[in-house]
């Protein structure tokens, strides 16, 4: 399983009701069944994937979660977690606030666009930065919405966003973001992990 | 048209040496009367093995009957649902024990209107009870009493079979560890009654259908069921669908005939269908059998709606709808989810892209078996013991 993954289980408590939103082909839904007892909903778009969930007897419902969230009544789940797809949606914002009204807790994961190899890319190759969280090119990247930990941390604090535990992630380890190592850890974290709500 | 040696068949046909219980609890229907001491056909395939995890009841359709896989013993026809239903099929006859029983109001030997009314001696006709979808369930469960099976694997069915199916979850909560109501709706359209009507329409506007006493004569009302049948086959494709299929193809001729005879392929089509269905099917069913579906409505039965249908499911759903279904659309396969998920229930969902339209369920589409086969054998390995 993926060292996301690791980090996101590691944050939630045993015997819950969690919702997966674009839970793939359900790996995190599968390890969070079976090490945490932990009730879990699946929401996926794609038909593959939701046919994988499906055979490994994990509850998923095939919709996008920009329009399907409204389906499911408040704070319905304990935890809600959304894996780096925040970015990706036409509404980022209309999206968190639906995932903030059906979980009581909220996980978002983003790739960082503050990380230093997308910032040296851009400034010292003027191009559209390529790397391995972000893999695709200008013109066929399903990211419309590209933010920095910075960008979303501050996001949360004007929305007044309670936000619980912030994790920097790279390849060998993790760290804590708090107010106080926010800039660095913006220059030097792949991922952030948000737990809010 | 029905050709007269067909319909000789359909009123001589002996439907004996088929499987049949003999239900003596009295059963109270939604209409006010009681029937009690009636037949209640059904078929079975594969094994129930020794600890009695491994059964599925399949619910039919409309105009579906219990024959669900290998040869109708009766039409000499393939099952219904063979697609679906046999060894190493998606619902595998090698591991799983498969029930279908016959609907009452049906005309396959549950009791139904062409059945002897012993008040009467004679067929009921119009004299049978109007029964409901909830009727139709409440008998069948007298059939898994029977088998001796408390509580089983899965529950499936599509259209009519699917709106049993909720209803069979709702009427007896924890029967059955999963179920997958396919192409279906918690409360029938306007549409669909629409469409309904127009076939109860059909058949009664034929004078042979003379208030439903045509058995009097022997006979059948063959044109209207016909026409009946024909409305059927063009809702359950899709508009894509039927263009692929016929576009505006002609019959066997290189031109127009400047006649109303079917020169198109699709009107052939329709007739060859209309012909074969009087055959096989009583008029009478038709009407009572399209009443109940139009009767149905879930929510109505619930002091909280649909919601309050579901409240307390332990069943595990999977819920299916096609894109091109125009019958039972995606969008009313969707609430039953929205109606589960706000009940807290365990519900999947899945839309399989298809142009087959309603009748995707009953023909080959790969997608559609796979995800079958996915959820049942999931299911299987959480609940065997």
């Amino acid at each position: 399983m993926k060292k996301e993954f690791r980090v996101i289980a590691d944050l939630l408590p045993k015997n819950i009701r969690v919702l997966d939103v674009g839970c793939g082909d359900g790996s995190l839904m599968n390890f969070l069944v079976k090490e945490k007892n932990i009730e879990v909903r699946g929401l996926e778009l794609d038909q593959n994937n939701v046919q994988e969930c499906i055979y490994k007897g994990l509850p998923v419902i095939q919709g996008d979660a920009e329009t399907e969230l409204s389906q499911f009544p408040a704070q319905s789940f304990d935890y809600v977690v959304l894996s780096q797809t925040l970015q990706a949606f036409h509404k980022p914002d209309k999206v968190l606030k639906e995932l903030l009204r059906v979980g009581k807790l909220v996980i978002v994961s983003i790739p960082n666009f503050g990380y230093w190899k997308v910032r040296t890319s851009l400034l010292f190759f003027g191009k559209m930065p390529i790397t391995r969280s972000l893999p695709n090119t200008w013109y066929n990247t399903p990211n419309l919405h590209m933010c920095t930990i910075k960008d979303l941390f501050n996001y949360c604090e004007d929305q007044k966003i309670n936000i619980t535990k912030v994790i920097g992630l790279n390849e060998n380890d993790t760290s804590i973001i708090k107010k106080s190592n926010l800039e660095i850890k913006n220059l030097f974290s792949k991922l952030g992990i948000f737990l809010i709500g | 048209m029905p050709s007269l040696a067909g319909l000789f068949f359909w009123m001589n046909r002996k439907i004996e040496n088929i499987n049949k219980i003999t239900v003596t609890k009295p059963l109270q229907l939604d209409c006010g009367k009681t029937i009690e001491d009636f037949p209640l056909a059904y078929e079975t395939y594969g094994k129930l093995n020794e600890n009695k995890d491994n059964a599925i009841l399949v619910f039919h359709a409309l105009t579906g009957d219990q024959f669900v896989t290998g040869t109708n013993p009766i039409t000499k026809k393939e099952g219904w649902w063979v697609t679906a239903v046999g060894p190493g099929k998606a619902i595998d006859t090698n591991k799983y024990f498969i029930i279908c029983a016959n609907v009452i109001g049906g005309c396959m030997g549950s009791l139904g209107p062409s059945d002897i009314n012993k008040d009467t001696n004679q067929p009921y006709g119009l004299d049978f009870p109007v029964i409901t979808i909830k009727d139709i369930v409440r008998a069948q469960e007298s059939l898994l009493e029977h088998l001796g099976i408390k509580k089983l694997l899965c529950a499936t069915g599509g259209s009519m079979g699917g709106m049993q199916l909720l209803q069979f979850c709702a009427t007896f909560p924890d029967r059955t560890f999963s179920a997958i109501p396919i192409a279906c709706s918690a409360s029938h359209s306007a549409q669909n009654i629409a469409l309904n009507e127009l076939a109860r329409q059909a058949i009664m506007a034929d004078p042979i259908w003379d208030n439903g006493k045509y058995f009097l004569k022997n006979t059948q009302p063959k044109n209207g069921l016909a026409v009946a049948r024909m409305v059927g086959h063009i809702s359950y494709l899709s508009d894509q669908g039927m263009q692929e299929k016929f576009g505006r193809k002609l019959q066997e001729k290189a031109d127009y005939e400047f006649s109303f005879n079917a020169d198109f392929q699709v009107e052939s089509y329709l007739r060859h269908q209309g012909s074969s269905f009087v055959e096989r099917f009583d008029a009478n069913s038709i009407l009572y059998i399209t009443r109940a579906m139009d009767y149905f409505d879930l929510s109505k039965q619930f002091k909280d709606g649909l919601v309050g249908a579901f409240r307390e499911q332990k069943t595990k759903f999977l819920v299916i709808s096609f894109s091109s279904d125009w019958l039972y659309k995606t969008k009313e396969n969707k609430d039953i989810v929205i109606a589960l998920n706000a009940s807290g229930a365990d519900v999947s969902y899945s839309e399989i892209v298809t142009d087959k339209g309603h009748d995707s369920f009953l023909v080959n589409e790969p997608e559609f078996l796979k995800t079958l086969k996915g959820f049942i054998d999931s299911m299987y390995e959480k609940f065997k013991k």
